[in-house]
């Protein structure tokens, strides 16, 4: 039976998370106040950010996706390609190469599921040649986007929910399959797969990977 | 009956009596005291054959005299690309005190090959599809001059997963491949600085084995050779050393290569500890207060504490012998010299064995003995060192003491868990498990990674552990583990579990009679039993 690697994506593939991506983009808001204004927000944001991360996933990404308030969709677009050569590329780690090669090698499937916005990794899972891969989406009303999230948002169980739904679509053995991530967030979707790894992975995660005796890889 | 069990047939045999001492059994971490059944049979080490008194001269001599071809120096000429691979920290064990042989060994290589305008030097570990070594092992294996010259671009580890550094170098008439080190196969001068440990290492299997990747290995490293080897440790009845060697011809036809071996006496300890390989009837008070100290010592120190003291053992060893030249002539001159050092003449086979486990062994070194390692030191290594017949009777059992503790090392060993705890209980037959699961484990893309990235070892490592106590697993009626602390390690490995020697020794007499032949191995211990 098909079986497949599925990816969580930033502090796993890419030493980025999602602040980079959010600093990017209030870096280069157009004019200089309104750059000024979104980044020094954010900065501000930082410890609220850390501390609503380590209580609930959700209401982390409430939070942080309101953010993006205000912020147009074609600017997003337009500097989806900047991102990508400026702070993703240079952040994927050089363990990510050899980890998609040899997944790939052994015929399994390629899937990355991320919290990160679909237009943002668009161009990197070009780049690492992923095909498969689901990503938040933002709301947009009139182009502008609103703050929230369309459903399903990528985070925790729902990630875990979303493979189920796939594999049974797809075919694929969930025993069979391996899934990877830095997060304890992510661990309903290790919890699922027959082979789980954490990579790179923080303290919580470490303990109970070591704990379940899963693989801890370094992809630094 | 007393004069007649205290006949010697050799200085490193004793036979218990009324009066004997109790002997030291090191198990694990401990060194305890057991009274043994009178008659028993225990083996010790050999006296450490001399120790050459200049070493530095014995490998410069080597260089310049070699067996069937020129002296080093006279191969060497200016701009040429030459790479050394050397043995990794498995060997020896524990690892020696500073300097290490083949730091002395390197340091006079370089000087020779620098003096000759060679330049384009790597230094590459053969580890196969051991574990990568540390960046603190691999300085304090070769030294702060070579470490600053040469880490990290020219001083690393093979890699028998980098696909592109890799080059097919050919296939024996039986269809084994030799893919190895693109460096090393590219080099116009392939040198090779050998550790010889025990017998089994060395020879064809530096290059063949020391540099290959897993498609490579698994040609040789499978149970039917292993089987057919009687014993591993004996070259010239080992079916493994001959698969081997078919394959070191392919690396010797297609490269220039270059071996020095080095091979070392048994002088494990040096004079502080000198007394764990000594007869307990001939101990000194001062030996008896050492040895208490020690035993009081290590009993209060929490484990990781213990670990560590333990791993801060290092050997004192001494090299005996030292040539280069071509493999075979090489390496037949110093596996006369090891068996000169480790052959012990033993008459008449065992009915029960005794096996205790120390924590040491060539796969944990810095780690500590998981279970698989305690299976592949009794019934691998321990079990194969013989030459003729087996020192055990066939359907004979096995004790092995230790404390079976379920523990693994997360870095170096994360693929033995898998194996462990989800294949054993399913199988035990090594076959099946090659058939079924080894290339799964090999491929398996974390493992992978954390032997190209980490310092694990390779993914089909735990299987190789497996294949390798195959022959005493196949061989023995019985296999009691004295002193288990728990009661499913011993189940997941088929093995019978008693709490103490005393208990396992009545297990086995059930089994092999009251009047049956009990032979111990006093640990540690590097001997070849020479069975008449």
């Amino acid at each position: 039976m098909a079986a497949a690697a599925f990816y969580d994506l930033e502090g796993t593939l890419v030493s980025t998370n999602l602040i980079h991506t959010l600093g990017f983009y209030a870096r280069n808001q157009p004019g200089l106040m309104r750059s000024f204004r979104m980044s020094a927000a954010t900065l501000l944001s930082l410890p609220m950010f850390a501390l609503t991360d380590q209580y609930s996933r959700k209401v982390f990404n409430d939070l942080y996706f309101k953010r993006y308030k205000g912020v147009s969709e074609d600017r997003l677009r337009y500097l989806a390609d900047d991102l990508f050569e400026k702070i993703l590329k240079p952040a994927v780690f050089p363990g990510t190469y050899e980890l998609l090669e040899k997944s790939r090698s052994l015929g399994l499937r390629q899937v990355v599921v991320t919290g990160a916005l679909n237009v943002s990794v668009k161009p990197l899972m070009e780049h690492l040649g992923i095909t498969e891969y689901v990503a938040n989406q933002l709301e947009f009303v009139n182009g502008v986007a609103t703050g929230r999230l369309l459903p399903p948002v990528m985070a925790a169980a729902t990630k875990a929910s979303w493979i189920r739904v796939y594999a049974e679509r797809e075919g694929l053995s969930l025993s069979d399959s391996y899934a990877y991530t830095d997060s304890m967030s992510d661990l309903p979707m290790l919890s699922i797969v027959g082979h789980p790894a954490a990579i790179n992975p923080d303290m919580r995660l470490r303990q109970t990977a070591l704990h379940h005796d899963w693989p801890v890889l370094n992809l630094k | 009956m007393a004069l007649q069990l205290r006949r010697k047939t050799d200085e490193s045999v004793v036979y218990i009596d009324r009066d004997s001492a109790p002997r030291i059994l090191a198990s694990g971490m401990d060194f305890i005291l057991e009274d043994l059944p009178v008659g028993t049979r225990v083996i010790y080490p050999n006296p450490p054959i001399k120790g050459l008194a200049n070493r530095e001269a014995a490998i410069r001599y080597a260089l310049n005299h070699p067996h069937g071809c020129d002296p080093l120096f006279a191969q060497l000429e200016p701009g040429m690309r030459v790479t050394i691979a050397v043995d990794d920290i498995s060997m020896p064990i524990p690892p020696m005190k500073t300097p290490d042989i083949r730091q002395t060994a390197l340091e006079i290589l370089l000087d020779m090959l620098h003096g000759h305008g060679v330049d384009d030097i790597h230094i590459i570990i053969a580890i196969s599809l051991h574990r990568k070594m540390t960046p603190a092992e691999m300085k304090r294996m070769v030294g702060q001059r070579i470490w600053d010259d040469f880490y990290p671009d020219r001083y690393y580890n093979h890699d028998a997963e980098d696909t592109n550094n890799l080059v097919l170098i050919g296939e024996t008439k039986h269809k084994e491949p030799l893919r190895m080190n693109r460096r090393a196969a590219e080099s116009d001068l392939l040198i090779y600085l050998n550790f010889n440990f025990v017998p089994m290492n060395g020879g064809h299997k530096s290059v063949g084995v020391g540099l290959c990747d897993y498609e490579s290995l698994r040609a040789h490293h499978n149970p039917n050779t292993i089987r057919a080897s009687h014993s591993y440790m004996d070259p010239a009845g080992s079916e493994l050393a001959r698969v081997i060697g078919r394959v070191g011809k392919i690396a010797d036809e297609h490269l220039n290569v270059f071996h020095i071996e080095t091979t070392v006496n048994n002088y494990i300890f040096g004079s502080e500890m000198g007394f764990l390989t000594k007869n307990e009837d001939d101990f000194s008070a001062f030996d008896r207060m050492k040895y208490e100290g020690m035993r009081f010592a290590m009993g209060k120190l929490p484990r990781p504490a213990k670990c560590a003291m333990y791993n801060s053992l290092k050997s004192s060893y001494e090299m005996i012998a030292c040539h280069a030249g071509k493999t075979d002539p090489v390496h037949d001159r110093i596996i006369a010299k090891s068996m000169d050092q480790y052959v012990i003449p033993i008459q008449g086979q065992a009915d029960i064995l005794i096996c205790p486990v120390p924590d040491m062994s060539p796969y944990s070194i810095n780690s500590i003995l998981n279970p698989l390692l305690v299976q592949v030191m009794a019934l691998g290594y321990h079990f194969n060192m013989y030459r003729g017949k087996p020192l055990l009777k066939e359907g004979g059992a096995l004790i092995l003491h230790h404390p079976c503790t379920d523990e693994f090392d997360h870095d170096f060993h994360p693929s033995y868990i898998e194996f462990f705890n989800r294949l054993l209980p399913e199988t035990r037959d090594a076959n099946a498990l090659r058939d079924k699961y080894e290339q799964e484990f090999a491929n398996n893309p974390s493992y992978v990674e954390m032997y190209r990235r980490g310092n694990a070892y390779h993914g089909s490592h735990p299987f190789f552990m497996w294949y390798w106590g195959e022959s005493g697993r196949q061989h023995a009626g019985h296999i009691i583990a004295a002193g288990a602390e728990n009661a499913h390690v011993p189940a997941i490995m088929g093995w019978e579990r008693a709490d103490n020697l005393t208990e396992a020794i009545s297990m086995a007499r059930g089994y092999m009679g009251n009047s049956a032949q009990i032979t111990m191995l006093h640990q540690p211990v590097i001997a070849i039993a020479d069975m008449e």
